[in-house]
């Protein structure tokens, strides 16, 4: 599984992406965690509020700072 | 109620008198008055937003006529969350739809113009009608600003490859509940307020203090009382503030009692919005800056022309 966390360097972009990792762990899921900086990779997902959470490909979440619990429930989402 | 409530306490139970005791009253009373309303504007803002986002905007303006769009993009800029850090992806997210870069700008105007600590310090402070004047003369500077942007073929002066969207853009379809839409505004409601709340006490503090302490002719006389140059003063002012919006507008509100002009106090607080110092920065990334100085020149003149507008008739 992999998790991308698009955003070009906001707090908020930030705290998600921490919040992404503890969400990780939680789960006891194998992802990686990787965070997209490079804007026009930004663009290709269609996203324009940063910060947007991309799971598996497919954004699942934008321009908002999701909690841990609620990673936790997008990542074990069939 | 509040006002009497406020009074009692600094005048009767702590014992303030005099210039002291009208200053602190006056403190008081404002800070809980707009704290409180505050909070109730931001979270209502904040909730209908829940039924928005940039995405679904961009999906409608996709292919509207010039004019027709700015018009819509200036409407969408009131009720779509915005934030400064994300006007890169949002302007070029626009231009990737092929939406004119005219109306891409009538909504990068409208959007911090109305966003909603401006709108619920100017509903706290001066009521709903100078509100409604403040957001419909928004809407036209950003409706005219955006379309004239559009007339000066600019699109050269975008200085990275914008490709277009290829394929259908995957929107995220999860709906959410009642209650969901509800923590979201609210948790939107406690950030923003973390964030200001200081700054309407030290401006809301230094506004008591003009108000008990500064006569009025010293402000007519610094302030700008309808001397020409008010308002281009008042929106050079405006420029570096958009940080402290809600520290600046408490002070405005004192110094139009106290004889500064509305058209004046309209083209600052549209200045300290509209022309953000640090988005400008950020724009500066992906656009030329002579296309950042020609949108500062036609949103400022715009707001300007509201001043001088509303310094003559009023």
């Amino acid at each position: 599984m992999k998790i991308e966390i698009l955003g070009t360097g906001c707090a908020k972009c930030k705290a998600l992406e921490e919040a992404a990792k503890q969400a990780v762990a939680q789960s006891g899921k194998f992802a990686q965690v990787e965070k997209v900086d490079d804007i026009q990779k930004i663009m290709s997902y269609g996203v324009m509020s940063t910060p947007g959470l991309v799971i598996d490909g497919k954004v699942v979440s934008t321009g908002k700072l999701l909690g841990v619990a609620e990673i936790v429930e997008l990542i074990k989402a069939p | 109620m509040w006002q009497e409530l406020s009074g009692t306490i600094v005048l009767d139970w702590l014992g303030f008198s005099g210039r002291m005791g009208d200053a602190l009253h006056f403190f008081l009373y404002d800070t809980i008055k707009i704290w409180f309303l505050l909070l109730a504007i931001i979270f209502a803002v904040s909730f209908l937003r829940t039924w928005f986002n940039t995405e679904k905007v961009r999906a409608y303006l996709a292919g509207k006529r010039e004019f027709t769009g700015n018009v819509l993009a200036a409407l969408f800029g009131i009720i779509t969350p915005f934030c400064t850090c994300s006007a890169i992806p949002l302007f070029l997210g626009f231009l990737q739809a092929r939406i004119p870069i005219g109306v891409t700008f009538s909504f990068l105007i409208s959007a911090p113009l109305n966003n909603e600590i401006a709108i619920a310090m100017l509903f706290s402070l001066f009521g709903w009608k100078i509100t409604a004047i403040y957001i419909g003369f928004g809407l036209a500077v950003a409706i005219l600003g955006g379309w004239l942007i559009g007339r000066f073929n600019v699109e050269k002066y975008v200085l990275i490859s914008v490709p277009p969207l290829s394929g259908d853009i995957e929107l995220p379809t999860y709906v959410p509940s009642f209650k969901e839409r509800v923590n979201e505004a609210w948790g939107n409601t406690r950030d923003i307020f973390r964030k200001i709340y200081l700054w309407v006490m030290v401006g809301v503090g230094v506004g008591a203090w003009f108000h008990g302490y500064v006569p009025a002719e010293f402000i007519a006389q610094y302030a700008g009382g309808d001397a020409w140059y008010a308002v281009p003063v008042a929106v050079l002012m405006g420029i570096p503030m958009y940080a402290s919006a809600a520290g600046v507008m408490p002070l405005v509100e004192v110094l139009t009692q106290k004889g500064m002009l509305l058209g004046s106090a309209l083209s600052f607080m549209m200045a300290v919005t509209a022309l953000s110092l640090p988005e400008a920065i950020i724009l500066k990334q992906i656009l030329h800056i002579r296309l950042i100085a020609l949108f500062f020149a036609i949103i400022g003149a715009g707001i300007m022309g509201i001043g001088f507008l509303f310094n003559t008739i009023l």
